[in-house]
């Protein structure tokens, strides 16, 4: 294929209309590439690894003679470095039970990831998982501890409600999107809000009080209500897998997902070829808030987490991270999770066998964040050959 | 300023987009380029402009060797740029956007918007180019936007003008006012290089033309050779430039619109009453200067905006209250006006792209399930029969050069049997092969008994294809007539001058 007119093109397009074309596809174009994904990581850890040299007393010290006997300073900081990933590792994949950490803590993650995913590839900033895994939290709750129903058939009914009232919430933003136009980021945010008084409304009531408990806090669901474990592990994480296949095969085989795909590069296009718009926003953050749901139910129905105001943790909006580090797709989505997933695990014995600072790994994870969001930068570091397309884009979003 | 070029070369990878160019453009002469698109013009203006690094070769500026870094690099040196897609700041004035990225200040960082102002106006007295400096970017219409973007680059002193495309975008008076502007910056010294594909343009201004052919510039011709032969030079291959067809044979209306009235979203009247009827086996011709409601009508005809009155019947039913899905289900073809904006979706590949209004027909999927292989067949064949020049068919379509992007469009719209062909503009940004190609399956559709409408702001294309003209203006239909209609009279009743004079009334 030695053509010209066809292979001049991806190296150096015609202005086609930039204006309009940028702004059908905005969204697509903030979206990191994998390297980009990749070089964000690797650059959170060496500043972290800046950060661990700069905690550690002992190289502090070292400091003070620098000048005098500067090995000191190498050595001690690469002890320190050394010790710090060496216990993350260890944290996160170094046994049996930091693997099943790992992956408890990956699974939610990866299932509200996939709804931002979703919803992304519609079109959608879906900022609201984590007011739909708390209206997903409270009904699985409610259900697991408030009834008596045979094991099996209460675990199931306890996920479907987890489920289908996520996706109620989320179905709250498309609809608003669809029907007046409402622009969804500042709906899902706005919805955390709700939910967040939902669930104390709820909390405050006779029977979500645990008794002898002066806290807002419920009993934890029935064991007949819970995933089944193996080797500790409950088998709801199995959920997130199968989750990740359907999302992948929806979004690349079905006509449904072809329409999903359409209408969040070009809208226009998308109704001129005679799709509904309105119909793919609704039912898209339908189907990005079950899975919010499906992520909560791992931790009420999975670890029997009691419900809180503070159940969904920052899982609703490391899940954005999640997504956007693995490009909006499932498989990046699956890898990010548990990236993530192990950072969190992995975190904790860091402080405890190497007495770095528990919030390093937060830190970690916030570096990662910044880094994906500043494609340029990380560009600029690694002299990477960007499309040039990402650069620019930043006030773009507001756009879809 | 004398600009000479000299065996420049762009290589991206194993491909060589312009291959050893070389090109002189003397003082005070006006340069054509022409060549397909996806020839390598763009390449060799963006190197020209310092927005590429030649591979090989060298600049020259008044025999002086020069590199262009960066098109601050360019400026300084006397070359300004007018793009295809304009540069302005929309709610900002002419003067402001004129001065922009060389603000005047008066003391305390205060902007000289009088200076500018001034500055415009001088500029605009000196080439006749009339603009208001104090009007808003935002409320010019087209060509009077071109014109500020030419007084941005002749603020900056630039001699050797770059005219990219410049009447793409514009309508036929537009384009004779342009024509005016630029032998005017001729008289006065500038030099113009003149990127185009349009034959007829290339001939009424030109002074020197350079054919540029898969990067390589294949001849130099003056302007009094004829359009047959720059056309093959452009092409590599003899082209057609009229459009072959035998007469009509008229069947029954198919199409029937009734007092259709359409209202903007700002509560305008864009469409006004129109009636028309479209017959099976006849290209109707839709005529006039952008923005007379054309766009809105066809639109309303496939149900992408609901008529405010009217209605609008399709073989004996009444579609008026259908949306896209149903027209396009009841037989209606639709090549849009702007392709990229509704035409196709640029980043999915050529291969999706072709079956963007037929995948949830039986024959490409299976339930819920895409039928991914039938997908794939369809792709090859479609690409087979209307040549289209991919990579391959997972490519984007954003890679693809126009004329293969509207290819794909044209290609899926006639993938399925039609009762009727809406195609808006179907050959603008087009080169001249596929404008051949496009056109003439077009007719073929005729032929099968199709009823066509074709709204253009081209006349040629209007002439060449029509079987009767229904001319737009302000909203209405002023009047339908017969090819055989003089070009002045068509191009008054486009102006709204006057109504038909009953010049072969159909």
């Amino acid at each position: 294929m030695s053509d010209p007119t066809t292979t001049e093109k991806p190296v150096a397009p015609e202005p086609e209309r930039p204006a309009r074309s940028r702004a059908a596809s905005s969204m697509q174009s903030w979206l990191p590439t994998v390297k980009d994904s990749v070089a964000a990581i690797v650059l959170a850890l060496l500043v972290g690894a800046v950060l661990i040299m700069f905690s550690t007393p002992r190289v502090i010290e070292s400091l003070s003679y620098f000048f005098s006997y500067p090995w000191d300073f190498f050595k001690f900081s690469g002890i320190a470095v050394f010790d710090g990933y060496s216990a993350l590792v260890r944290g996160s994949v170094g046994s049996g039970s930091s693997l099943v950490r790992t992956i408890e803590r990956a699974a939610p993650l990866i299932c509200a990831g996939l709804g931002v995913t979703l919803a992304f590839r519609a079109g959608m900033f879906n900022i609201g998982a984590q007011g739909q895994m708390i209206l997903g939290a409270v009904a699985a709750g409610y259900i697991g501890f408030h009834y008596d129903l045979p094991v099996g058939l209460h675990l199931l009914l306890a996920l479907a409600g987890a489920i289908v009232l996520g996706g109620l919430w989320g179905g709250i933003a498309g609809f608003l999107k669809a029907r007046t136009g409402a622009h969804e980021v500042i709906t899902t945010i706005m919805l955390n809000y709700v939910g967040r008084f939902v669930i104390l409304f709820f909390l405050g009531k006779e029977t979500f009080q645990r008794p002898n408990s002066d806290n807002l806090l419920s009993p934890p669901v029935n064991d007949s209500a819970t995933f089944p474990a193996v080797f500790g592990l409950h088998l709801g994480v199995l959920l997130a897998i199968v989750a990740a296949l359907g999302i992948w095969w929806l979004l690349e085989r079905s006509t449904w997902g072809f329409e999903i795909r359409a209408v969040g590069a070009n809208p226009q296009a998308a109704r001129t070829a005679g799709m509904s718009v309105s119909r793919v926003y609704i039912t898209a953050m339908v189907v990005a808030g079950m899975l919010s749901g499906l992520a909560v139910s791992m931790m009420v129905l999975g670890r029997q987490d009691p419900l809180t105001d503070q159940i969904a943790g920052s899982v609703g909006f490391d899940a954005i991270t999640v997504a956007l580090l693995g490009r909006a797709t499932p498989l990046g989505t699956v890898l990010a999770g548990l990236l993530f997933g192990a950072l969190s695990a992995g975190g904790l014995t860091m402080q405890a066998a190497a007495g770095v600072p528990p919030e390093l790994a937060q830190v970690l994870q916030a570096l990662i964040v910044l880094f994906v969001a500043a494609p340029a930068l990380v560009r600029g570091l690694f002299r990477l050959r960007g499309d040039g397309q990402a650069v620019g884009v930043e006030a773009k979003g507001w756009g879809g | 300023m004398k600009l000479e070029i000299r065996g420049l070369t762009k290589r991206f990878g194993s491909f060589t987009a312009n291959d050893a160019i070389d090109l002189t453009i003397e003082p005070g002469e006006i340069h054509c380029l022409l060549g397909e698109n996806g020839a390598g013009k763009s390449t060799l203006m963006n190197m020209l402009y310092g927005l590429l690094d030649p591979s090989e070769g060298e600049i020259l500026v008044d025999d002086r060797p020069v590199t262009f870094v960066t098109p601050a690099d360019s400026i300084a040196a006397g070359i300004g740029m007018v793009h295809q897609h304009f540069m302005l700041v929309p709610v900002f004035t002419v003067a402001e956007n004129v001065m922009l990225g060389r603000e005047q200040t008066r003391g305390l960082g205060v902007l000289n918007r009088a200076e500018a102002a001034a500055r415009v106006r001088e500029l605009s007295e000196r080439y006749g180019l009339r603009v208001d400096p104090d009007r808003l970017v935002e409320d010019l219409p087209v060509g009077v936007q071109q014109r500020v973007e030419i007084i941005k680059a002749l603020a900056n002193d630039a001699q050797v003008l770059i005219l990219d495309e410049p009447t793409a975008v514009l309508t036929p008076q537009e384009i004779d006012e342009l024509m005016q502007i630029m032998r005017e910056l001729k008289a006065k010294g500038t030099s113009i290089i003149f990127i185009t594909h349009k034959l007829r343009e290339v001939k009424a201004v030109g002074d020197r033309i350079s054919v540029i052919r898969r990067g390589k510039v294949v001849g130099t011709a003056s302007p009094d050779t004829s359009e047959a032969e720059l056309a093959e030079m452009m092409v590599g291959r003899s082209v057609k430039l009229t459009v072959d067809k035998d007469a009509a044979t008229t069947g029954e209306v198919v199409l029937d619109a009734r007092g259709v009235t359409v209202v903007d979203p700002r509560g305008h009247q864009v469409v006004k009453d129109v009636s028309f009827e479209a017959r099976a086996g006849e290209v109707l011709g839709i005529a006039g200067v952008q923005g007379n409601g054309q766009t809105e009508l066809i639109k309303s005809l496939l149900g992408l905006v609901r008529p405010a009155a009217g209605e609008i019947w399709l073989d004996g039913r009444n579609i008026s209250t259908h949306g896209p899905r149903e027209s396009l289900e009841d037989g209606i073809g639709y090549i849009p006006e702007d392709r990229a904006h509704d035409g196709y979706v640029g980043s999915f590949s050529v291969r999706e792209n072709l079956v963007l209004d037929l995948y949830r027909s039986d024959d490409f999927s299976r339930g819920p399930a895409l039928n991914r292989e039938a997908i794939a067949a369809n792709a090859r064949s479609r690409i087979e029969e209307f040549d289209i020049r991919t990579e391959t068919a997972d490519s984007p379509v954003s890679s693809l050069s126009g004329g293969n992007q509207q290819k794909v469009v044209v290609a899926r719209e006639f993938s399925r049997p039609l009762k009727v062909l809406i195609a808006s503009q179907p050959t603008r940004g087009v080169d001249v092969g596929s404008i051949e190609f496009i056109h003439k399956r077009i007719i073929e559709e005729r032929d099968r008994g199709t009823a066509v409408i074709i709204v253009s702001t081209e006349l040629d294309e209007i002439f060449g294809l029509s079987d009767r003209i229904a001319v737009m203006y302000d909203g209405r239909i002023v009047g339908t007539v017969t090819p055989d209609i003089a070009r002045e009279d068509i191009g008054l009743m486009m102006a709204g001058a006057h109504e038909p004079a009953e010049g072969g009334a159909a």
